[in-house]
């Protein structure tokens, strides 16, 4: 079946984007739900993996070409973002993948759960929420799956630093070595 | 079908000849221990190399040639720190997945079984309490300096330090490389000749090159020379 | 389906005084596999809530990984499904191979399909065993399983230098060539392996026991399973015809005739998840026999240097694990480390039905069925 591809997804729903350099279609916030019932009547019925990636702020540095006809680099502050990726393929025809991306922002990050669509998001889904911390609308039992419920923090953030609880042990480390003595100041 | 408790009675059977044939084959075995094997064919894990043909396919202990256990650091025959491959590059420490390794580079260059004057490691630890056995510090290893030891009766009372073995301990010889791990040994001594070999013609080549290009250049300023002095 | 709340008001209604009783079933129980727990609310014997916890052998890995370089995180791919680390390997090998573009050669491409089946006679000759073993067969057919693999174990100690945790694989191909004789002693297991499988029938499979303890137990529906992303055996024991070794023959699997074992009906129990077991490892045997004896001499690895910076890219590569689709996601981002590394734990994705097959069945059945499913704890909680 030629129609299991992206751009029959982007002929359908115009508002979402394509991402040349990855691979994947970037989902819109606003109905990500309706575009992914939509997928699973055309065929996709199997969402395998269900993941997600931090970006940090980072600043990048652009050739231009600006009014004058040179080319100029110019700086520009590209936003931290969690991307949450959804690879789908279809048992029925043995086609794929089609990559699903939804961006949403690392403050408050939220973002449409698909569980509701494929079942085997449900458990995916709440690690992404418990290693990176993205709220997912609509998942019918979110909780942390990996840390336990009195964890603080998100892991797999890029930003995250580990908290000092570790088992005092002679180690030639340097670096593990200074961890142990900050401990044992604490202690 | 059949009756019932026939399945059972099948099953019964399949136990009852596992039974009788263990007197009888030693692969109908379930648990193979150390008694069924004469006390001086045990594995003693050094040279214990080779062993019967076609005991490596029951017996579990055998000291093969890609067992690895813990890293050793060799030296080429002659006094241990004389003749020690590494240099102290670090690389190892840097690739480990667990981070055992531990590595403090000499302040001066000391001659190597080459007598070239190299680094060497002023300290070398492996921590054998986090080792993994996963032998990407001796894949890494540009010297052929890191190889893997098959000892494994390593059990000591002191937990910290005695696991942690240091640069001394940790120098082994060619020779008993050679007597490990034969097969591995041959290998890497033939590489390294190789390898050798095609540095030294390479330079060789460059040699003779910058030699031609000399030899050339003064050709060319001599013919310029000839030339000026006829004009 | 019996709901939870269904079963309980209907007692109520009938004037009946019943209290559900909450057991945590682990995360020691020597049913689960490993540090797993299942919290259970009961009706009598009759599971009407079930939630799985786990999480205790969480290190997590994608971390880990993400913070060396490619190579250095293939040793620690053998520690996710500890049974099966060759297959582990490879899929992580496949992903990476895609964003380096390296040539594997044929010799080693063979080695591959070997080491990927004799991995899952073990994988299926252990799950077998101990779902045996959860069953209430305490010991014998667990013993003749471990017997075997043992043996399967030696070639892969000779081959690679350990026993389970082998780190084999290598992006391009093989770390080392197999020694001498190995091939022959591989073949020889081969050869003797059916008739292993044939006694180990005789042993379970018309045990009247077994027979009345797993048909019809732990039902599963091919709708659910589809949805729930449900990979591997159990999928197949569902009625989907669905083996990545066709689908996407990776490595050399198109030039091997095999059959793929999958149930006629809409739904399978716990007996067909066992019995397509039992069948794969018969096509597994097929399989290896055709690579032994087409195998070529060559080289074992290709061109590629130890460390390595590939181009920005985002690449997904999967296998048929033993357990289901493992699959690795790995987002390069020009330097020598992955700037993201995930794994598709098959074990932590067919959990997700656990509840739904649980409910409404016997406390004892939770246990068959959790045996059924087969987990490794090291891959659900990386």
């Amino acid at each position: 079946m030629s129609e299991l591809c992206h751009e029959s997804l982007l002929k359908e729903f115009p508002e979402a984007q394509w991402d040349e350099a990855a691979g994947a279609v970037i989902l819109p916030a606003a109905n990500a739900r309706t575009i992914a019932e939509w997928l699973l009547a055309s065929g996709w019925d199997y969402c395998s993996n269900v993941t997600g990636v931090d970006y940090l702020e980072v600043e990048v540095k652009e050739k231009i070409t600006n009014d004058a006809g040179e080319t100029e680099t110019v700086p520009r502050i590209e936003a931290g973002r969690i991307d949450v990726v959804y690879h789908l393929y279809s048992m029925a025809n043995k086609t794929g993948p089609l990559v699903l991306k939804q961006r949403t922002g690392r403050e408050g990050a939220t973002a449409e759960s698909l569980t509701p669509v494929w079942r085997s998001c449900d458990l995916q889904e709440r690690e992404v929420y418990d290693l990176f911390g993205v709220d997912f609308k609509g998942h019918p039992d979110q909780r942390r799956i990996l840390m336990w419920d009195e964890f603080e923090g998100h892991p797999m953030r890029r930003d995250y630093t580990e908290p000092f609880d570790y088992e005092w042990e002679p180690t030639p480390h340097a670096e593990i070595l200074a961890k142990h003595q900050r401990g044992k100041v604490i202690v | 079908m059949s009756i019932l408790g026939g399945g059972i009675f099948k099953g019964m059977a399949v136990t009852l000849r596992n039974f009788i044939g263990s007197y009888f084959y030693k692969e109908r075995l379930t648990t193979n221990d150390y008694e069924w094997r004469a006390k001086d064919k045990l594995p003693q894990s050094i040279g214990d190399y080779p062993k019967e043909e076609g005991e490596q396919l029951r017996d579990t202990t055998t000291v093969n040639h890609y067992s690895r256990n813990f890293p050793m650091l060799l030296h080429d025959t002659g006094e241990p720190m004389d003749t020690i491959r590494c240099v102290a590059c670090q690389i190892c420490e840097r690739e480990c997945p667990p981070q055992c390794i531990y590595i403090e580079k000499s302040t001066e260059k000391k001659e190597n079984a080459d007598g070239k004057p190299q680094f060497y490691p002023a300290k070398f630890d492996i921590d054998v309490s986090v080792c993994m056995s996963c032998q990407i510090c001796v894949e890494v290893c540009p010297f052929d300096a890191i190889v893997m030891n098959s000892q494994f009766e390593l059990s000591t009372p002191n937990r910290f330090g005695g696991l942690l073995v240091r640069r001394d301990d940790l120098l082994k010889s060619n020779d008993y490389y050679h007597k490990i791990h034969p097969q591995e040994a041959a290998a890497r001594d033939q590489k390294m000749v190789a390898d050798k070999a095609a540095k030294e013609a390479k330079k060789k080549a460059a040699a003779e090159k910058a030699k031609a290009a000399a030899e050339a250049r003064a050709a060319a300023a001599a013919e310029a020379e000839a030339k000026e002095d006829t004009e | 389906m019996i709901t939870a709340a269904l079963n309980y008001e209907l007692l109520q209604q009938e004037g009946l005084e019943t209290s559900l009783l909450e057991i945590s079933m682990g995360p020691h129980h020597p049913s689960t596999h490993g540090v797993f727990r299942m919290d259970v609310k009961l009706d009598g014997e009759t599971v009407v809530e079930l939630r799985p916890v786990f999480g205790y052998l969480h290190r997590n890995h994608e971390k880990l990984a993400e913070n060396m370089t490619y190579l250095s995180s293939m040793p620690f791919t053998d520690r996710l499904d500890y049974f099966n680390s060759m297959t582990n390997n490879w899929a992580y090998a496949l992903a990476a191979e895609k964003l380096i573009e390296v040539e594997v050669p044929e010799r080693a491409e063979y080695l591959r399909v070997i080491m990927a089946e004799l991995t899952r006679l073990v994988n299926h000759v252990t799950l077998v065993g101990f779902f045996i073993n959860d069953l209430g067969a305490l010991g014998t057919p667990l013993m003749y399983a471990f017997r075997e693999r043992e043996k399967i174990l030696d070639l892969f100690e000779q081959a690679s230098g350990a026993r389970m945790m082998c780190n084999y694989f290598r992006f391009g191909g093989l770390r080392n060539d197999v020694p001498e004789g190995w091939l022959d002693r591989t073949r020889e297991l081969v050869d003797r392996f059916p008739a292993f499988l044939d006694e180990y029938e005789q042993l379970l499979c018309e045990n009247e026991i077994i027979l009345s303890r797993t048909q019809g137990v732990g039902n599963l529906s091919r709708e659910l399973a589809i949805n729930a992303g449900v990979t591997g055996p159990m999928l197949r024991a569902s009625g989907v015809n669905y083996d990545l070794r066709k689908v996407d023959a990776y490595g050399i699997y198109d030039r091997f005739k095999f059959r793929v074992p999958y149930t006629d009906g809409d739904t399978g129990d716990c007996y067909d998840r066992f019995m397509i077991r039992m069948l794969e490892m018969r096509e597994s045997v097929a399989i290896l026999k055709q690579a032994l004896a087409d195998i070529p001499e060559g080289d074992i690895i290709g061109k590629v240097s130890k460390v390595f910076k590939p181009k920005p890219a985002e690449v997904y590569g999967r296998i048929e694990g033993p357990k289901g689709e493992l699959g690795f996601y790995l987002i390069a981002d020009g330097t020598t480390k992955p700037y993201r590394y995930r794994v598709r734990p098959p074990s932590l994705i067919n959990l997700t039905v656990l509840r739904d097959m649980c409910l409404g069945g016997k406390i004892a059945d939770a246990v068959i069925i959790l045996g059924s499913i087969d987990i490794v704890l090291g891959e659900v909680d990386r």
